[in-house]
């Protein structure tokens, strides 16, 4: 009855720590078989206590979830700020709809052209061009290797070949950009010779390509999840009525997965528009406003770093135009977040 | 039982990596009748049901051996294609697994890969047909395009087997199909089955001794990969001639 | 009704092809892909893999006498460098020739040379002819960018002179000196342990280096406690709950926000309103660790959640506290599966660039930081620089600092590959207990 010589050694103490403000203590002295510690009935109490190291630790991680609340707050006003401070200096219908970029501060007041001008929309439509084209290669790359490696790949190719495409997203963006300047740029321009057409040593082309192939793990390994979420039955089913792999993959899995795979899209797409290192060595700097990916273009995120290596002072509107295309770039991608979660959730409620 | 057998086994064995599923199996399917797969579970019954419309094929460690003859051809030979063997031989599962799709469309999608759909008007009465034959028109008729997996269990089952019918195959295996079912719902479908026997062959798949004998006219009954014994139900039933399938008729295995 | 099967109606072959063509087109879409990934790892290996050399010249330096006075602190390393470079093409005068032939070697030989007369280390071989205090010495002296790109094979010289790098003049040099066995080529140790350097020659990734991992410690220390923290209380702790909903909100929202915006937070809100220095690692590790907190809490929140509920029930059914249920048995448990997703944030931002070129971190710093409070580079951004860099030298140094970043990531995926490996191990032990 008395348990092991261990047992209310570790029942002694334990109670003791919890039960020291109930007035009421084994001790650590407490002699072995005169009270039975596991049956402890004398003064036990259920009543609460107060922990303070336990409330500490409770505060403690209450504050460290409401970090990730503080650091969102934190980007929203830091931008909102400095964009307040620019809107006051240029007006907000001239950013949003101005077709005219060039941020240029003046020197002495009286100099021409002075003010510079803030118009957004080359950059949106530059930023657009390189997005598109990023889309266009990673989205049928990543859908079409998804539905390979998910319906005709062998279990042991999948297991091999998945890790290795991975390795494309876990290449630095700054690497791709090399890669775009220093090899793929100068494919192209030879190719475009070869073909008579004039290509711009810096592209929308070949910096969309490279993002393209580093979006593409993202589609993929989300439209993977997706179409493996569809419920095995459903695919058996559509077997046993005789339809083919392929079919069965169109009409049936494919369909019932479009949500999560449309959420992929959008949160590529989202990271296409906030991409940087790539677009600023391979699509160039001047504000254009073409549709040509032959061209040079530049983007959101190309000018922000523009505007802001070196150092400036943060009153110019020069430098504070960079935190308006920020917060611009920030509201983007956050609707595209949002719109990627809401469709990729109701996909999810589909088979619940 | 003077025609033919539509369906004819011989020899079959079957494996999963290197552990036999199925020995030696040989049975005959007679042509417009129910024939119930009896025993134990894990006694292979599921897997002679989907050796006979190959869906066997979609597991890698399945390797299949002997004959299975449909109308006397082997439905295991090079020249025979899955998809048009499947357009032939239906197949309803034991979860009810309608598409995310409409009434409407998931019964007309068999039809409509096999190419057998020419116009609206003829999509119309393959559905409407197809869904009357398996006893869901009345329930479904105002709805043909709300979302077929908003039905009730039953229904969907139902929903199910009419999607299997309107490929017009010639035989419907069912593996289990009431076990998902509530028992009125599982009254509705056995109700069912013993209608379809008039233009279709049924093979069912049943753990349930009382629905073989009810929905049955021909039962086999299989243990740990043998194929026991087989005959008409009836006589199966009131004359077991094998000991084992006599304690399973009387409870004491499985 | 003899063959059951004819397919007349079921347009057989018509519908298997497309079913061909959608493997086809699958496979071809992987095989795209790897190509690419192909086709980009070897033009980097073939870009880089001369940065692991460099060309030297060797110069009879002397007389050993003067060299002797160099240790003392005196003496003019730069006349005996130069007057060794003439002793070579006595036939070349005049001042803008001498100035291009000395053109061939680094312009910092000089220093080169001074730094190891006073380290004391050898610095050549005497030569055979007039050995003693007024003999000289032969010195192996790094050689120019030009020089070096010659001797690796990246000037073309069938080119019109006018178009090329290296004039005639030049290029005859270079023939002279090899054939006078005075180039050799060595292994670069300099690109190892050497900062940042205008000359390409003399550029090395270890200022760099030293600033991504103090960038990283920075990182590691904000992002990871935090991180973590907020993983288990959003967990163990207010599952269910309305609020942890929204959080969850903020958090997948904030993972997906491009990483330039917290380089902006970083330069409005750290550099501007808290007035922390510029340029510096601590700066680079505080943005890169906002950056990486929303990562570290899914994948946090997904290693507690591996953790079956039965080991939670054992503890409290015990009597054990939330926090001592938390602390003694979940965590511990999921702790293998938190440091995989904790390395892979960090490979993340060892990679990242934009956010430090924001911050300042794209100074040209020459100086290896010894703390996270000197201005500092990191070594993405050592790439973006050298890959904006006009030389042709920088090319290698580029593609060879990319592969070095390169080893390093897979350095950090194989750790948390091989943590994962341990820690489904464990669970299976966990699970067959």
């Amino acid at each position: 009855m008395h348990g092991t010589a261990k047992m209310p050694g570790i029942c002694a103490r334990s109670l003791s720590r919890r039960s020291s403000r109930a007035g009421f203590s084994f001790g650590r002295t407490f002699p072995f078989g005169q009270r039975d510690p596991v049956g402890g009935n004398d003064g036990f109490s259920l009543a609460g206590r107060v922990r303070p190291l336990e409330m500490l630790v409770r505060m403690l991680l209450l504050a460290s979830s409401l970090v990730a609340i503080l650091v969102t707050i934190g980007i929203v006003l830091s931008m909102a700020g400095e964009a307040v401070a620019f809107f006051s200096l240029v007006p907000f219908s001239d950013f949003l709809f101005g077709l005219d970029w060039s941020p240029q501060t003046a020197i002495r007041s009286d100099q021409v052209g002075a003010t510079g001008s803030f118009g957004v929309v080359p950059l949106l439509a530059g930023t657009l061009l390189v997005s598109t084209i990023a889309m266009l290669v990673a989205v049928p790359l990543g859908v079409l290797s998804a539905i390979c490696l998910a319906e005709y790949a062998a279990p042991r190719a999948r297991s091999l070949i998945k890790p290795v495409l991975e390795i494309l997203a876990g290449i630095p963006s700054v690497v791709y950009g090399f890669f775009a300047v220093l090899v793929l740029s100068p494919l192209i321009r030879a190719l475009g010779e070869e073909l008579g057409v004039r290509v711009a040593s810096e592209s929308a082309l070949a910096a969309g390509l490279v993002m393209g192939v580093m979006l593409m793990p993202l589609v993929l390994s989300l439209s993977e999840d997706a179409i493996s979420a569809v419920p095995a039955n459903l695919r058996e089913a559509s077997l046993a009525l005789g339809a083919t792999r392929g079919e069965t993959m169109a009409r049936v899995i494919v369909p019932a997965a479009m949500p999560g795979i449309a959420g992929g899209v959008l949160l590529a797409a989202s990271a296409a528009i906030g991409e940087t290192m790539i677009v600023v060595m391979a699509a160039g700097m001047g504000a254009r406003l073409t549709a040509n990916p032959l061209e040079a273009v530049t983007t959101v995120t190309v000018q922000i770093v523009a505007l802001l290596t070196g150092d400036q002072a943060f009153d110019s509107a020069k430098t504070l135009s960079a935190f308006a295309l920020g917060l611009l770039l920030f509201l983007l991608t956050l609707l595209l977040n949002v719109a990627a979660f809401r469709i990729a959730r109701q996909g999810e409620k589909q088979f619940v | 039982m003077h025609e033919a057998p539509i369906i004819s086994v011989r020899g079959l064995n079957v494996f999963y990596s290197d552990q036999q599923a199925l020995r030696d199996i040989s049975l005959d399917v007679p042509s417009r009748q129910v024939t119930a797969l009896i025993g134990p579970s894990g006694c292979g019954k599921s897997t002679f049901l989907r050796c006979i419309n190959r869906m066997s094929d979609l597991v890698d460690s399945c390797r299949v051996h002997g004959e299975i003859r449909l109308r006397g051809k082997d439905i295991r030979e090079r020249d025979v294609d899955v998809v048009a063997l499947r357009a032939h031989v239906g197949m309803v599962f034991q979860k009810p697994n309608p598409f995310p799709k409409s009434v409407f469309e998931n019964v007309i999608y068999g039809p409509r890969i096999h190419g057998m759909v020419a116009s609206r008007a003829e999509a119309q009465e393959i559905v409407e047909t197809s869904l009357r034959r398996a006893g869901l028109w009345d329930e479904v008729a105002h709805r043909l395009h709300a979302p077929g997996t908003g039905l009730s269990g039953g229904q969907q089952q139902r929903l199910c087997i009419a999607r299997a019918i309107a490929m017009q195959p010639e035989v419907i295996l069912m593996d289990e199909p009431a076990s998902a079912l509530d028992p009125i719902a599982t009254a509705v479908i056995e109700e069912l089955i013993d209608q379809l026997r008039e233009k279709y062959t049924i093979i069912i798949v049943t753990h349930s001794m009382q629905q073989a004998a009810r929905v049955s006219q021909q039962t086999a009954f299989f243990h740990m990969g043998d194929l026991v014994e087989a005959g008409p139900t009836a006589e199966l039933f009131a004359n077991p001639r094998d000991e084992r399938t006599r304690n399973y008729i009387a409870g004491r295995i499985g | 009704m003899s063959d059951p099967f004819s397919g007349v109606r079921l347009n057989l072959g018509r519908r298997h092809l497309q079913d061909r063509f959608f493997q086809w087109a699958g496979g071809s879409a992987i095989f795209l892909s790897l190509v690419f990934l192909a086709l980009l790892l070897v033009s980097l290996v073939h870009l880089g893999r001369g940065a692991i050399w460099k060309t030297e010249i060797a110069l009879d330096i002397g007389p050993v006498a003067q060299m002797a006075d160099v240790q003392q602190g005196a003496g003019n390393t730069g006349k005996m460098v130069r007057e060794a470079m003439f002793a070579l093409f006595p036939d070349v005068i005049g001042r803008a020739d001498r100035r291009r032939l000395l053109s061939l070697l680094s312009p910092d030989a000089q220093l080169e040379l001074a730094a190891a007369l006073r380290n004391g280390r050898p610095v050549g071989q005497h030569r055979a002819e007039g050995a003693g205090v007024g003999g000289k010495l032969q010195v192996w002296l790094t050689a120019s960018d030009t020089l070096d790109m010659v001797e690796k094979g990246a000037v073309d010289l069938n080119v019109p002179e006018e178009r090329r790098l290296v004039s005639d003049r030049e290029s005859g040099w270079i023939r002279q000196l090899e054939e006078n066995g005075a180039i050799r080529r060595v292994f670069n140790t300099g690109f190892f342990v050497s900062g940042d350097s205008r000359e390409p020659e003399l550029a090395g990734i270890l200022s760099a280096l030293v600033g991504s991992v103090l960038s990283l410690f920075v990182c590691f220390v904000l992002s990871v406690p935090v991180g973590v923290l907020a993983a288990i209380h959003l967990e163990e702790f207010s599952s269910g709950r309305r609020w942890a909903g929204l959080v969850e909100v903020f958090i997948n929202n904030l993972a997906a926000v491009p990483s330039i915006i917290f380089g902006l937070l970083g330069l409005s809100v750290l550099l501007g309103t808290f007035g922390l220095p510029r340029s510096t690692p601590l700066v680079g590790g505080m943005v890169l660790a906002l950056m990486s907190l929303p990562t570290i809490v899914i994948s946090s929140r997904a290693a507690l959640r591996s953790v079956p509920l039965s080991i939670r029930e054992a503890a409290l059914a015990l009597g054990a506290t939330r926090v001592q249920t938390s602390f003694h048995h979940v965590v511990p448990l999921a702790l293998p599966g938190v440091l995989t997703g904790a390395i892979l944030a960090m490979a993340r931002a060892l990679g990242e660039t934009a956010p430090l070129l924001m911050i300042g971190m794209v100074a040209f710093i020459a100086d290896v930081p010894s703390g996270p409070l000197d201005a500092a580079a990191s070594l993405p951004v050592q790439i973006f620089l050298w890959a904006d860099s006009p030389e042709r030298a920088f090319v290698e140094k580029t593609a060879a600092a990319i592969l070095v970043l390169l080893v390093l990531l897979v350095a950090m995926n194989l750790l948390a590959i091989l943590l994962r490996r341990h820690f489904e191990k464990r669970f299976k032990e966990t699970r067959g207990a």
